[in-house]
């Protein structure tokens, strides 16, 4: 019996605990994105944003999620009922799924797998589930046009964010995200006598790519200025357009939630993770989580400003981008870092 | 962790072999489709199972991530009948036994005849490296990439030529259809674009 207890129920506590303080943490985090999404937006356009529910409109979030806990969830009659609940539930469960793999420090991870990379790439391939089947369970032709629209963008820039993707694990030699990070602590920055600086981390060394994840990131979350599937003057909300209280919480949680998975993906993978920018006292002080929630924020904030700057695109630049663009570039960009690998031999020991 | 693994093997079997019987049995078939869906999911949860991690996600990459939504896309565009489809479906059912059948006897075969006439493992499987030794994805790699290039490279050609094939079937060229250029605009200057002309007053152009 103690053996049962001590292999089984005391690990699977553990976890529990462990993914709930994380959980919880992040819901918080996300809530205050959300607001600070809303305040720069606002500051762009010299207005003040959220700032009467609490100091500076702190509590605005937590205003909004009793707004719509409280509401009536109105289904539509002539909808999918099953389906149409589903959509909202997938969209949030698989965008907090992901954050299992995320490492914010040395060893602070849920699982430490070593395929994270690709668990992480297959979880947000799935995300596009939770808009298509809100869209069509809704039997709205605006809902429809959303949906339809988002599975064509999804998928178009899935394939450029693999081929960055790839691009980087070719320089790691492994697909364990913690050892992403690591591998970033020696680089470019090394070569020219800055070791442990942040010219060692990828956005340097892979410079053409950290601008198409950036991009594609955008693009695969629905942001502006692709946010064509919820393109409000023409599709009203699209895919969102019969979701009303809870669900659409749901829904917006999910999108922020995936967002900050972005965010937290462009840190890791092109950012340096939890590495402290430069190697000398002060910046090594400050523990490695920290850097990371800076680290993370600042991708976000470029995100948020990517919104409030630029104009939306229409459908069919939005699919050249992706195919006749991202793609050649991409794909072009794994043919390279392969070959200076193999000749000049930097690539990872036994790869 | 023997019992453990057991319990999940038999929760995803069921899921798999439950969520394909819904497939044929749901009376929407958009819902097949998501049933479909979720047999592919379970599918992958096998593999986990089975020590196949990088295959287990891969399924999920591919055919949940991309594949399962063009059917997806297809099945939600077409205005289908779902009455007068399953009409005959019934009809159907003999001849999808019999591919079942041979399914199941060939898996059998490939299975077990190695271990009546052990001389045909060697023929048929590179030995592989037990998975604590190497990870999955460079055990694939190391096979996939050096002994069986050819028929590698020879898969992606076919698929390759396919995908021109449908391409070439259904694309029309339309006449007098207005097409952007980015270069050409992106070329565009005050001096190309704009013409200034002194107007007489009381004349126009």
């Amino acid at each position: 019996m103690t053996d049962f207890f001590s292999t089984y129920v005391w690990p699977a506590l553990i976890i529990l605990g462990q993914s709930v303080l994380f959980l919880v943490v992040l819901l918080v985090l996300i809530a205050y994105i959300l607001l600070a999404d809303r305040k720069i937006w606002a500051a762009v356009q010299l207005r003040r944003g959220p700032n009467v529910v609490g100091p500076w409109g702190l509590f605005q979030s937590f205003a909004d999620l009793l707004k719509f806990v409280l509401k009536e969830p109105v289904v539509p009659a002539s909808s999918d009922k099953i389906v149409f609940l589903l959509a909202p539930l997938i969209a949030v469960t698989l965008a907090l799924a992901t954050f299992a793999v995320i490492p914010v420090a040395n060893g602070w991870v849920i699982a430490d797998i070593n395929i994270g990379v690709l668990y992480v790439f297959a979880i947000s391939s799935l995300e596009v589930y939770g808009v298509i089947m809100g869209g069509w369970a809704s039997n709205s032709k605006y809902a429809f046009l959303g949906a339809l629209r988002s599975a064509a963008q999804m998928v178009s820039y899935e394939v450029s964010i693999g081929f960055v993707i790839v691009t980087v694990l070719l320089c790691v030699g492994s697909l364990n995200l913690t050892d992403i990070v690591i591998s970033q602590s020696a680089g470019l920055g090394t070569m020219i006598g800055l070791p442990n600086s942040f010219l060692d981390w990828h956005w340097l060394s892979l410079f053409p790519m950290f601008i198409v994840f950036f991009i594609s990131a955008l693009a695969e979350t629905n942001r502006p200025p692709f946010d064509l599937p919820e393109a409000e003057s023409e599709l009203v909300a699209g895919f969102m357009v019969e979701y009303g209280s809870t669900p659409y919480m749901m829904f917006m949680l999910g999108e922020y939630a995936a967002i900050t998975l972005m965010c937290c993906l462009t840190t890791i993978l092109f950012l340096g993770g939890w590495l402290p920018p430069f190697d000398f006292v002060p910046f090594t002080w400050v523990p490695g989580v920290i850097w990371f929630v800076l680290k993370a924020g600042l991708v976000f904030f470029m995100f948020a400003m990517v919104k409030a700057f630029v104009p939306r695109y229409r459908y069919d630049q939005l699919m050249r981008l992706g195919w006749k663009v991202f793609l050649p570039l991409s794909l072009a960009m794994v043919v390279i870092v392969a070959f200076v690998l193999q000749i000049s031999g930097w690539g990872a020991p036994g790869a | 962790m023997l019992g453990l693994q057991a319990l999940f093997f038999y929760i995803f079997a069921f899921i798999a072999v439950g969520g394909a019987l819904m497939v044929v049995l749901a009376r929407n078939p958009v819902h097949s489709v998501l049933f479909l869906i979720l047999t592919f999911v379970a599918a992958a949860g096998l593999f986990l199972l089975a020590g196949a991690e990088f295959l287990a996600l891969i399924l999920i990459v591919v055919y949940v991530g991309a594949v399962a939504i063009l059917f997806l896309f297809v099945v939600m565009m077409l205005d289908l009948d779902f009455g007068q489809m399953k009409k005959g479906a019934l009809k159907y059912a003999p001849f999808g036994l019999i591919i079942g059948l041979v399914l199941l006897a060939e898996l059998i075969i490939a299975g077990t005849g190695s271990a009546y006439h052990p001389e045909l493992a060697k023929a048929t499987a590179l030995p592989m490296q037990p998975l604590y030794e190497m990870s999955n994805i460079r055990a694939l790699g190391s096979v996939l990439y050096t002994r069986y290039i050819l028929f590698f490279q020879l898969a992606g050609l076919i698929l390759f030529v396919a995908m021109v094939g449908a391409i070439v079937l259904t694309l029309r060229h339309k006449q007098g259809l207005k097409r952007q250029s980015i270069p050409a605009q992106v070329a565009r200057n005050p001096a190309t674009a704009i013409e200034i002309r002194k107007v007489e007053s009381g004349r126009g152009i």
